[in-house]
């Protein structure tokens, strides 16, 4: 288990390490480990492979130009660039200069995800929590996250109370942080 | 650390970018100053972390890696080391510094100056300070009454009336020396001309009587400056001078 704050030893420390002291193979590496993750997230917002692929691009340009902007202290890499993708591609989406500054984008996670059988196993959980979860709340969750809609809009379209669509996006996330940490 | 709860739903829109306007404004003021918040909004991005995991499709094309890697031959090194995306406001210490620094070389540079100034005048000073010493002692030679004056002339020979001119045409300064000048009468003064180069009419340059030794001396009488000299001479004129030398000459010299 590692919490963000710990001080990293993993490999993806190192080759962001790499990455930093301006080696191509250590991006190469980087993209073999989360190109897909990153691409899957693009595509599922965006329903566009071409339009995911730029997104994937994109990202990965961001970080060979800006190895500094992910603190390896301050998240895992993988959930970091799936949050990343997920805001570039509702920029995307609606048509708009990147709202997001990377450097603010801290992630904070319990469970460690840097392996790829962790990260499937946490999926698992959230798909399983995601099944649970009233369906109100899972929609506004999703639709908030893969839409990129506001809570007002999602009340407009919904029909429900603005307090209430506020509401279950934030049970709806704080539930999957508990699927996770069982 | 507790999260306040009244952010705790606006965290939660915040972190998903949903958040607009005075709210996402003053809910930005509360997170510069709340650690706890700021935790929890952490939480957050990570529980939508855990959301984007969930995701599965197709892995991307194959040209995409090529795409990249090519785009990434592409970018000059320099780029990647030096920019970081950053807020204007948190380079704001770093211009501050440099600025600064600019500021601290220009304050040395000038303080060197005006420190080579204090020095090239302190020398200068000193200097002057000589040569005005050297002329004070001079001057106070040449008028005090109990200097010696001796005037050496061929053994067995009788001393002989003399003077000495020392004069500037550019400025008009003039100092005449004499020794061995016989007494006056009382109604008597001996009279300095300067005879000029041009013209032949004798400028007075000043009267003088001798001490009891025969000793006497003019000092910068008042001589328009440029005059040049084609001779001096002394004569004997009335008490208080004449305005046209009286023969004979008692001294002549060019």
């Amino acid at each position: 288990m590692s919490t963000a704050g710990t001080q990293p030893s993993s490999a993806d420390a190192a080759l962001i390490a790499r990455l930093r002291s301006g080696e191509q193979d250590a991006i190469a590496e980087l993209y073999d480990r989360y190109s897909s993750l990153v691409y899957s997230v693009a595509l599922r917002v965006l329903a566009d492979s071409s339009a995911a692929e730029d997104v994937l691009q994109e990202v990965f340009m961001q970080l060979w130009r800006h190895p500094a902007s992910f603190d390896a202290r301050r998240g895992n890499l993988g959930p970091w660039l799936a949050v990343i993708a997920r805001h570039r591609a509702i920029d995307v989406l609606r048509k708009r200069r990147p709202q997001t500054d990377v450097e603010e984008v801290v992630i904070a996670i319990d469970a460690d995800l840097e392996g790829k059988a962790e990260r499937a196993r946490a999926a698992e959980r959230v798909r399983a929590s995601l099944h649970t979860m009233p369906e109100a709340q899972r929609k506004a969750l999703e639709m908030a996250f893969f839409e990129g809609m506001t809570h007002t809009e999602i009340a407009a379209q919904t029909g429900e109370p603005l307090g209430t669509v506020k509401t279950r996006i934030r049970a709806a996330l704080v539930a999957l942080r508990r699927a996770v940490n069982v | 650390m507790t999260v306040h709860e009244q952010f705790a739903e606006d965290l939660a829109l915040y972190a998903l970018g949903s958040l607009e306007g005075e709210t996402a404004v003053s809910l930005e003021q509360h997170l510069e100053e709340c650690a706890a918040c700021r935790q929890e909004l952490a939480r957050l991005q990570g529980d939508m972390a855990l959301l984007a995991l969930t995701t599965s499709g197709p892995a991307p094309p194959q040209r995409a890696r090529q795409r990249l890697l090519k785009a990434i031959g592409r970018e000059p090194r320099s780029l990647h080391t030096v920019f970081l995306r950053r807020r204007w406001w948190t380079l704001a210490p770093v211009f501050a510094s440099l600025i600064l620094a600019v500021f601290a070389i220009m304050l040395w540079r000038e303080n060197a100056r005006q420190r080579d100034r204090a020095e090239a005048l302190r020398a200068d000073l000193a200097q002057n300070e000589a040569t005005f010493e050297q002329a004070k002692h001079l001057l106070a030679l040449l008028t005090d009454p109990s200097a010696m004056h001796v005037t050496l002339v061929a053994a067995q020979a009788r001393p002989q009336p003399l003077g000495k001119a020392i004069y500037m045409p550019r400025t008009g300064a003039l100092v005449f020396i004499a020794g061995n000048l016989p007494p006056l009468m009382p109604q008597k003064t001996y009279e300095l001309w300067l005879v000029p180069m041009r013209g032949d009419k004798p400028m007075p340059a000043g009267i003088f009587k001798p001490d009891p030794k025969g000793n006497a001396m003019v000092m910068m009488p008042p001589i328009s400056a440029g005059v040049e000299a084609k001779a001096f001479a002394v004569t004997i004129e009335p008490a208080g001078g004449s305005p046209i030398p009286t023969m004979p000459i008692v001294l002549v010299g060019s």
